[in-house]
């Protein structure tokens, strides 16, 4: 007998793709737009939310005989913050500088859409395993969009990557530099996340037109 | 056999595939189709967009010439400061014309070459024919960005204001904002250090920052922001001997184009005026606080607000935008009292962010751009109106 059934896996691997968190869902926005500005801050908040989520989505899913349905978002709410916080103490620990340039964000995966999506449709009518699963999936799916548009942004927008300046030195003008390269400063703005993600939505509904939504 | 049949031949073995849209445009933009409608046509107009296009880019053939010009006799001028004391007779000489054609030149076919290879792509990908939509916004392109701006740069934007400026929404005459404003608005955004700053207005200024003969272009914008003096007299900024993006110093000649565009009904003359009014009244009101004591010369601000509210009408790219930016009938507004509101908030803002923003002194391309969003709804507003008021009428009537 597999490790993970075929209904199973099908939990992990439609949020990668044809029912992806951020590009089909729209969910998650904010903080894809926020912190992608460079991929260690990408990497870091994915893990975090796959941390969150995957846990997360586990004690809901316990609790899910026993929450009285009238106050269940309040009890959602405490289960997040509750793992958000331990989050945000164990990167003020270990990761200080990271943590600041996370900021306010870290806080904020409590308000990210996904979380309370995944609880409210997926938790609270399926079993723990099942529920690991969906989340770790939703997780890894908001992931791959993160690191994407953190590569691309860090790349183009510092010419760098993870710190290192894998497009050679700007001010000592080596590598690229050297023949008039510059960085793009735009990559580095808002703006250009949202039309980053916007470009992979366009990618991803070109290949599959099935994802098309009706007028 | 002709160069025409070959391309006609060309269209004929390409029909019905994937290349057949480029090669149409081949041959339709250089000659008349072989095939042509016979009988029952009864719409005859030869204002077609290709027509539409051509008169646009014939208003701004004297801006480019000019700015040719204009791109030599600022860089010797800036090495030997006594050629400003006769510019008529050092202006037109062919020392400036040969660095214009080494220099703008490159700008236009650049600006071309990229842009229409994109819209082929999308043509090809997307199985229409190949729009003329780019015909007049490669020609805009060159003129609105410095001289020294480097064609990579050029290239990179032209790529992504063509796709994500037009061919997102569904290409031309769909897009929300004017293809060559989002052009210069992510040059401006992406590459800050060569879209301002006193060394990118003038040929040579970059390379020869911090050598015996540095030469510093400084536009007028940038000197008022800066509280400095400016050297140019008024009939200098008027006629567009100063330094500036390639083609937009020249008012006189921005003018004589919108006289040439509104005579042909291309460009609408409600929203030229309209956005001279509305910069006439923004800079109004600033010279009014200044001379209200307002604000002392101490103020960062004081520079451009105490500028004569007719001589922002002059300097920087207002006119330019007025003329050939504004009156863009795709992202405009389309109702005459809309144009109205339209124009008048373009030049309102544009003095505006201009005075407020000393670090980036040109505003009018994100005035038009802010505007060319918010047109829909000033439409939108204008037609409700409308139905209103007539709606009442016929109450009153019936009643």
């Amino acid at each position: 007998m597999a490790l993970i059934s075929k209904k199973d896996a099908a939990l992990i691997k439609d949020p990668f793709l044809d029912n992806n968190p951020i590009t089909i869902q729209v969910l998650g926005i904010c903080s894809a737009l926020a912190i992608t500005a460079e991929l260690k801050a990408s990497i870091v908040m994915s893990v975090s939310v796959l941390f969150v989520l995957g846990l997360g989505n586990v004690v809901i899913s316990l609790m899910r005989n026993i929450i009285p349905s009238k106050i269940r978002i309040i009890v959602q709410l405490i289960v997040v913050a509750t793992l958000v916080i331990i989050v945000d103490l164990v990167l003020k620990a270990f990761a200080y500088e990271l943590s600041k340039t996370l900021s306010v964000f870290v806080g904020l995966i409590i308000t990210n859409c996904i979380i309370m999506g995944r609880f409210e449709a997926f938790a609270l009518g399926n079993g723990p395993w099942r529920s690991f699963l969906d989340g770790i999936g939703n997780a890894v799916g908001y992931a791959v969009i993160l690191i994407a548009v953190g590569f691309f942004r860090e790349l183009l927008g510092s010419g760098t990557l993870l710190g290192f300046k894998v497009l050679g030195d700007p001010i000592e003008k080596t590598g690229l530099y050297a023949i008039g390269y510059e960085n793009n400063g735009f990559m580095l703005l808002s703006p250009m996340a949202l039309i980053v993600v916007g470009i992979i939505i366009w990618i991803q509904r070109t290949k599959n037109t099935s994802l098309i939504e009706e007028n | 056999m002709s160069l025409k049949e070959n391309l006609h031949n060309l269209k004929e073995k390409y029909r019905g595939t994937k290349m057949a849209p480029a090669f149409n445009a081949i041959h339709t933009f250089l000659y008349l189709p072989n095939e042509v409608t016979h009988g029952g046509t009864h719409i005859k107009a030869a204002d077609d967009l290709k027509r539409t296009m051509n008169i646009v880019i014939m208003a701004l053939i004297p801006c480019l010439l000019f700015g040719m010009f204009n791109a030599g006799y600022q860089h010797y001028a800036a090495i030997d400061g006594s050629l400003r004391d006769n510019v008529i007779a050092n202006f037109f000489t062919w020392d400036n014309l040969w660095i214009g054609i080494i220099k703008v030149l490159p700008l236009v076919i650049v600006s071309y070459g990229v842009g229409l290879i994109v819209e082929f792509i999308f043509a090809v990908i997307k199985g229409h024919e190949v729009e003329e939509g780019y015909l007049v916004t490669g020609m805009l392109v060159p003129l609105i960005v410095p001289i020294d701006t480097p064609l990579w740069m050029l290239a990179v934007a032209v790529v992504f204001g063509v796709v994500i400026g037009k061919e997102v929404f569904g290409g031309t005459g769909m897009n929300i904002l004017n293809p060559a404003l989002t052009i210069r608005a992510f040059l401006f955004f992406a590459y800050p250090t060569w879209m301002s700053g006193d060394k990118v207005w003038v040929y040579d200024a970059v390379n020869r920052t911090g050598t015996a003969d540095a030469i510093s272009g400084e536009t007028i914008l940038g000197s008022y922001a800066q509280n400095q003096e400016v050297i140019y007299s008024n009939w200098d900024k008027f006629f567009g001997f100063i330094p500036g993006s390639v083609g937009e110093t020249s008012t006189f000649l921005i003018l004589l184009g919108a006289a040439f565009l509104i005579f042909t009904k291309i460009g609408s003359w409600r929203i030229i005026v309209s956005t001279f009014i509305g910069a006439s009244v923004m800079g109004l009101i600033f010279n009014g606080i200044v001379n209200a004591d307002i604000i002392t010369d101490s103020s960062k601000f004081y520079g451009l607000m105490s500028t004569n509210w007719w001589e922002h009408l002059m300097i920087g790219g207002l006119a330019f935008g007025a003329v050939y930016m504004a009156t863009d009938p795709v992202t405009g507004s389309q109702t005459n009292k809309g144009k109205w509101i339209y124009g008048f908030l373009i030049g309102f803002i544009s003095i505006m962010i201009r005075v407020f923003n000393p670090a980036y002194p040109e505003g009018v391309f994100l005035a038009i751009l802010l505007m060319n969003v918010f047109a829909p709804t000033i439409d939108h507003y204008v037609v409700q109106g409308n139905v209103k008021k007539r709606l009442k009428r016929v109450t009153v009537k019936t009643a």
